[in-house]
Parts: C-alpha cells; structure tokens; sequence
C-alpha cells in the first residue's frame, strides 16, 4: 500500500458498561482513501468510528482500551486538545443536523468560535466550503435564509459543508445518504469521491452496493469483530472469510 | 464511477482487437513473405501478451460486476465484453496455428501460388475491424452486414479445400502441405465465426435481440 497510515488502531476494546461493544480490533487507514466500514446493525460500526474523534467521551460508563493514532500521535494520551482531535477529524451523522441558523452562519460558527475575526476571510472560507461541497450555486442567492429551510440532502451537503470550513484532515461520515432519497445519495457519493483527493474519509453504511461503489477498502465487522479488512475489489469478488461471504450475499444482517 | 469503468473496459477490448488482428495480419504476412521472424513473433511475444489480456480484462469485468451491480444496457455491455474477450483469445489461438503451420510451409516450395487464402485472410480482418467498429459505434446495421460476410468465408474455404483434394489425388507428395493449407483455410474460417459473434453480441448490447443460432430466421414475423 503506497499511501500512508492515517489513523492507526491497536487493540481496541470498548465496553458500555460491563457490555462488550469492541473486541481487540486493530486495523488502519490510509490517507486520502475511502474506507467503507460494512456489518449488521448492532455490529459496532458507528461505534467504532466515533472512536476517531473522541465522540464517545460523551457516552457515560464507557470504557475504552488501546490506541488511536493519528497521523502517529495517539488521541487518547493526557493533556490532548480534544477540540483539536475533532476539528482535524470533522463528522457527518446519518441525519443531517444544521445548527438552526442562516446558511451562512452554519458555516461561519465554527470559523468565529476557532478565532477567525477577518469578515473577508470568514466570508471566502464560507464561500469555498459551500463550493467545494457542491451547494453553492443552489444556496448561492440565499445566504441569509434559514439552514431548515433546505432540502434534506441539501441539509446534508450543508453539513459537509459546515465540516470542510475549519478544514479537517479526515472526514468521518455515519450513514450519511441513509435518510436521503436515490439522487440526493448518488450527489452524496460524488462529493465523497471528490473529497477523497483532498482529505481521508471512513464511511459507516449499512448499504453494502455504497460501499463497493465508493470506496477503496472495506472493513466487515460483526458482534464487535472486525471479520475481514480487505481492498474492496478483493473483498467484494473473493472475500477470504466465510462469515463475509455470507454476509455479502446476503444469507445473513 | 461506473460510467467510468465502462469506458476503461471498452477501450482495452479495442485495444486487444487490434493486438489479434496484428497477430493474424503478421501470421499471413510471414506466410506469403515467407518470413520466419514475423511467424516466431506471434507465437513467441505477442501470444503471451494475448493470454495476459483476455485475463486482464476478466478480471477488471468481474470486478465492475461485484461493485456497481449493472443493470439494463450497462449489464448487457458488460456481458458481452466478458463474451468478446473469449472471442478474441480464441481468434489470437487461431492467428498462433496460422503462424505455426506458416513455420511448417515457408521450408519448401508451394504446391500452388496461393489465391485464395490471403483473400480470405483479407475479409476475414475486416470483418474483425467492423465487428469492433459496429460494437465502438453501436451500429448494429454494420453488425449484421458482417454476419452477411461470412457465408463468403464458408464458400472460399469449400473451395480451397475441394482444390487441394485433387493436388493429393494427382501427388501423394504434395499431402503434408495441402493438408496444412486445409488446416490454416479452417482458422480462417473459424476466425470468421467467432467475429459474427461478436456481431450478434452487438446486436443484442444495442437492440437486446438474441440472433445467434440464426434465432431471427425462427422466430419469423411473429412475437
């Protein structure tokens, strides 16, 4: 593999409680590649990624063991800047939560509350993540309206768009086109691939023709274990697990 | 992106298209040349390369298939570039006997000045050019004119082979050769064929009709 690890887990186990949600997982992800992360409902999946930025600090009674390294640094050490860890590592949930504010300042929020006071500035950077997250030109002469206002995958693409602002390094996306209709999911995953040259993306989805369509490496996880992490190409024509194959075509989840 | 895909995988079958028809080409050429270095070249580099694409090309059409699951149109070019891809290593294993037989034939003298052959080898490589042209253009009218063409094969190779029957009659010594004439009109003939195929794969990529088996001439008017 010839790019380089972005995000490295060692030995990741995650508990709810007394309630094992992660088993020993140790996996990485490359740079500027897409990995899909595929498996049952209640496998993990979502789980495991919010392990990337932090998110299930929040959860209480939550025990976590093993590292997370980004780019070599592992998050979970003393003293890290969390807003930090979850500013270089931006998320996108699977229903599309703009802040209840303009347009413009769904995206300008993050800028202000990380120190940009430049209006100019904060005004480009506005513009470009709109652009870069394909919305622009539909939300281009209606900055100031309300954010609820839009579609739901133009929410979505808001949203993208709020994250891309305070320029992140990865990009974790949970089910992001599932509450989407099948345009509005097929622009989700343009963009995503338009992302990739730029930034490294995991995407969680439950919808296995997504991830064989978009991404570069899928990790099939069940009950908490990951089963099988394999270039997709592979994974999809020859997986080398049983569990897998039974999984793809469709014998079980 | 599938549309993407798509366009990748059509190209490399035109590309093998033309890697078999250099083969032939060069089969026929160092036949009629009497070019020991020309027929070496087809069965020593450029059958190899053949083999390695027809799986290439497998390969990146399974692939496609397991990740964007086609349907309609896009399922059915897909298919019948599976399909053609076996049709042209086929066509490349012809060109390799052609040059094989070649090796055989360039040591002594003909039995005859050789007419007919390199006529057919002369339609048979165009009928190849347009049965790729028909696929590249989504022309099924150039499809089925080639499908015309081979009864043309069919009756060229009666002939070699009724004309060579009365050299073995009236000289045992010129059997060996006229057999492997025989033999190379036989290839050519089989090239021929599975270039219709081809065609009859465009036609159903295009108009989603199954003619091969002459099905059309069955079915009549009815449906």
């Amino acid at each position: 593999m010839s790019n380089k690890v972005k995000i490295k887990a060692e030995n990741i186990n995650f508990f709810y409680g007394k309630s094992c949600a992660l088993k020993n997982i140790s996996m990485d992800i490359y740079e500027n590649l897409v990995t899909a992360i595929i498996g049952p409902s209640g496998c993990g999946k979502s789980t495991f990624i919010r392990l990337f930025n932090r998110m299930n600090d929040l959860i209480p009674r939550m025990r976590f063991e093993g590292k997370i390294c980004l780019d070599g640094e592992d998050i979970y050490r003393p003293k890290v800047d969390i807003a930090d860890i979850r500013r270089r590592v931006g998320m996108v949930f699977q229903k599309p939560n703009p802040f209840p504010k303009s347009i413009f300042d769904n995206i300008s929020y993050g800028l202000k509350v990380n120190g940009m006071k430049d209006k100019n500035a904060i005004e480009e950077r506005v513009v470009k993540s709109l652009e870069d997250a394909a919305i622009w030109n539909e939300v281009k002469d209606r900055l100031h309206e309300n954010a609820l206002g839009l579609s739901g995958g133009q929410q979505q693409r808001l949203c993208i768009a709020r994250c891309l602002a305070v320029e992140p390094e990865v990009i974790l996306f949970d089910e992001p086109a599932a509450s989407l209709d099948p345009i509005s999911t097929k622009k989700i995953e343009e963009l995503i691939e338009e992302l990739r040259k730029d930034y490294t993306i995991v995407i969680v989805t439950h919808n296995m023709q997504q991830a064989a369509r978009i991404s570069q490496y899928t990790v099939f996880l069940y009950l908490g274990e990951l089963i099988e992490y394999a270039p997709t190409d592979e994974l999809f024509t020859v997986p080398k697990n049983k569990m897998t194959e039974d999984y793809l075509t469709g014998k079980f989840g | 992106m599938l549309e993407t895909e798509l366009v990748s995988l059509k190209k490399r079958i035109v590309e093998y298209a033309a890697l078999v028809e250099q083969m032939i080409k060069q089969s026929i050429q160092g036949l009629m040349e009497k070019k020991r270095s020309l027929l070496t070249e087809v069965i020593e580099k450029l059958e190899p390369r053949a083999n390695e694409e027809e799986i290439n090309i497998e390969e990146q059409g399974t692939v496609v298939m397991a990740k964007f699951q086609p349907t309609a149109k896009d399922l059915r070019i897909i298919l019948m570039i599976l399909k053609m891809n076996n049709d042209l290593e086929r066509m490349a294993d012809h060109a390799v006997n052609i040059a094989e037989r070649g090796l055989f034939l360039i040591e002594n003298p003909m039995v005859k000045p050789l007419i007919d052959i390199p006529k057919t080898a002369d339609i048979t490589i165009h009928m190849i050019k347009d049965s790729i042209d028909s696929f590249v253009k989504e022309d099924p009218g150039l499809a089925k004119s080639v499908c015309e063409r081979d009864s043309k094969i069919d009756s060229i190779n009666n002939q070699i082979f009724r004309e060579l029957i009365t050299y073995m009659f009236s000289d045992p010594s010129t059997i060996e050769q006229s057999i492997k004439l025989i033999q190379i009109s036989n290839n050519f003939e089989r090239i021929a064929d599975l270039a219709t195929n081809i065609c009859e794969d465009v036609i159903y990529i295009v108009e989603g009709r199954v003619i091969k088996h002459h099905k059309e001439e069955n079915m009549g008017t009815s449906h």
